[in-house]
């Protein structure tokens, strides 16, 4: 496969163009998952999610079944989900407690440790079977950061902490809403496919150039509310200001002033009358722990934040955890969490998670429209072979800051994506 | 008071099927009471309470009028074009009296551009009031029985 000529990159033309075969080519797609997916650091779950020994989740990650759980000692343990004798998925839920794994197919028995329990018949089995070495494997790497755990299929890969890198300083912010820094995943999953290639995910997740053409309507919604839009300053395309930023490794953000309800302590009418004094109670606090120009920042400014290559923190409307697996490339799985505060009110909880509901999901007012966009362009880039390129350069003329409507961002998601793939 | 029938209630959840699969959402509307909620809980959490977990859709009555003239705007782009539905509502119970509690099974067969038929099946739950001889809708729950949303994609039309 040539690989040479999918991101075209000249600054000093100041040229960016990605071929769109990128976004349709199963050759690409097949490549993709060998060089971008098992090189690269790729979220499992929240340590939340399995809070007592026994809990456990199942999910798909890089089309690899993963068991993710805690064991006995409380440690959480990843695994790859497939029995050492003839390979069935261990743990068939997709969560639950349990106090050990069997295998329905032979009976083979693991502990939440992975230590292979009982084998059913093992007398015969000859001397050299050995059961000590025969547990349930975990990837090759697990490894978390505040909470969010991630595994990377390549041994060599460097750490997480150095991989996440500059990214780590949004992921603070984001946790910085909780007095003890801790947030935790609320029950309740959104799980959908999208019918388009996973990339237009990322670019759409932090794009805000799209906001007023594609979110036209939950403009209005916010408007007729009661929420003051202000007219975009000039040579600007939104209310408020705001910046992209790439973040180094692929990773980036947009870091906006804020202009829509926040959970943490931005009130708006939709919230309601008995709200108001539960989220000045929220912004007291914020300014009593952190002073007043830090808790601005957490309170008064949001980011949509992509870590490298399919997670993103949504921390706008309410936080959002969203990740996505490729499944084809033109099909991709979203799955999508709230994110609170773990010492949160049940007043505050609920108000986190209405709105949540008023942009982000299937049934939000937002996302559905979002999903049409990706499917759309999928569509269109069935002309693929015929309108081959599409533009990236907003932004690429100007010295200095990036706007969270230039493609800065963008396009530094693209150029780790190149670099992945022209690695041998 | 006397009891309440099925066949009474059958013939509104007909009639409200057929609103709502002609996008006559106005008239939908005047079905609901002035507090009237719409739910769809998350697949993985159906029995929850949308102040403590993650719903697909929990409105209330402001959020259903808002989301009708989202869906009766032409830049609702999911919605527009337009869907086409076809509603199968069946099994339709009389749970209690007394506030009026009714349950059905439904099938919602979307249709949409060329892509393949999208079949919405699962459960209603409804809380009708009486008023002036006619049912208002205080209270509309769906259950979706799939496992996870999945190739459904959003629920970006009334379910």
């Amino acid at each position: 496969m040539d690989t040479r000529a999918l991101v075209l990159n000249e600054p000093q033309a100041m040229r960016f163009e990605i071929n769109r075969a990128a976004l349709v080519d199963p050759a690409i797609f097949a490549a993709e998952r060998e060089r971008v997916f098992e090189r690269c650091w790729l979220y499992v779950g929240h340590e939340s999610e399995v809070r007592a020994p026994g809990d456990f989740r199942t999910r798909m990650i890089c089309g690899r079944p993963i068991l993710f759980c805690r064991d006995s000692a409380g440690e959480l343990r990843v695994f790859l989900n497939t029995c050492r004798h003839r390979g069935t998925v261990v743990c068939r839920e997709s969560e639950g407690n349990a106090e050990r794994y069997t295998c329905f197919y032979h009976g083979w028995t693991y502990d939440r440790d992975g230590k292979l329990y009982a084998v059913p018949g093992q007398n015969a089995y000859p001397p050299s079977f050995d059961k000590s070495q025969l547990g349930l494997l975990p990837p090759p790497r697990v490894d978390s950061y505040r909470g969010f755990v991630f595994l990377n299929f390549d041994h060599g890969a460097a750490s997480l902490r150095e991989y996440l890198g500059r990214a780590t300083e949004y992921i603070d912010l984001v946790l910085e809403q909780s007095p003890s820094g801790r947030m935790e995943v609320i029950h309740g999953t959104q799980e959908y496919d999208i019918r388009a290639n996973w990339k237009l995910l990322v670019e759409n997740s932090f794009d805000d150039y799209h906001l007023l053409t594609t979110h036209a309507t939950w403009l209005d919604y916010l408007k007729s509310s009661g929420v003051e839009i202000k007219r975009p300053e000039k040579g600007h395309l939104l209310p408020s200001h705001g910046l992209g930023k790439d973040l180094g490794h692929g990773h980036g953000t947009t870091d906006n002033v804020n202009f829509r309800g926040r959970p943490v302590a931005a009130w708006i009418p939709i919230y309601g009358e008995a709200a108001k004094p539960e989220l000045e109670r929220i912004r007291a606090e914020l300014v009593q722990r952190l002073g007043e120009a830090r808790a601005k920042r957490v309170a008064d400014t949001n980011r949509n934040l992509l870590i490298f290559p399919n997670l993103v923190l949504l921390d706008g409307s309410s936080v959002s955890v969203r990740s996505f697996q490729p499944t084809a490339p033109d099909r991709m799985r979203v799955r999508a969490w709230a994110l609170g505060p773990v010492e949160e009110t049940p007043l505050a909880r609920q108000v986190r998670l209405d709105s949540f509901l008023t942009f982000y999901g299937p049934g939000g007012f937002a996302t559905p429209d979002d999903i049409e966009a990706l499917e759309s362009v999928q569509i269109g880039l069935g002309a693929y072979k015929e309108v081959q390129w599409s533009p990236l350069s907003r932004g690429m003329a100007k010295e200095g800051e990036q706007l969270n409507t230039d493609e800065a961002h963008l396009r530094a998601f693209w150029v780790q994506w190149d670099k992945l793939m022209r690695a041998a | 008071m006397n009891e309440v029938g099925r066949a009474d209630v059958e013939d509104f959840l007909y009639h409200e099927a057929a609103l709502l699969d002609a996008w006559r959402l106005d008239e939908w509307l005047e079905l609901l009471t002035e507090d009237a909620t719409y739910r769809v809980p998350s697949n993985d959490r159906p029995d929850s309470d949308p102040k403590s977990a993650l719903f697909t859709i929990a409105d209330d009555i402001r959020r259903i009028r808002a989301r009708v003239a989202r869906l009766k705007d032409p830049h609702a782009h999911a919605e527009s074009p337009r869907s086409r539905t076809r509603r199968l509502i069946s099994n339709v119970r009389i749970v209690e009296q007394s506030p009026l509690l009714v349950e059905a099974n439904f099938i919602i067969y979307r249709f949409r551009g060329n892509e393949d038929v999208r079949q919405y099946v699962g459960r209603y739950r409804f809380t009708l009031e009486t008023r002036d001889g006619k049912f208002r809708i205080k209270s509309r729950e769906a259950f979706l029985d799939a496992m996870e949303l999945a190739s459904l994609g959003t629920v970006s039309f009334i379910l």
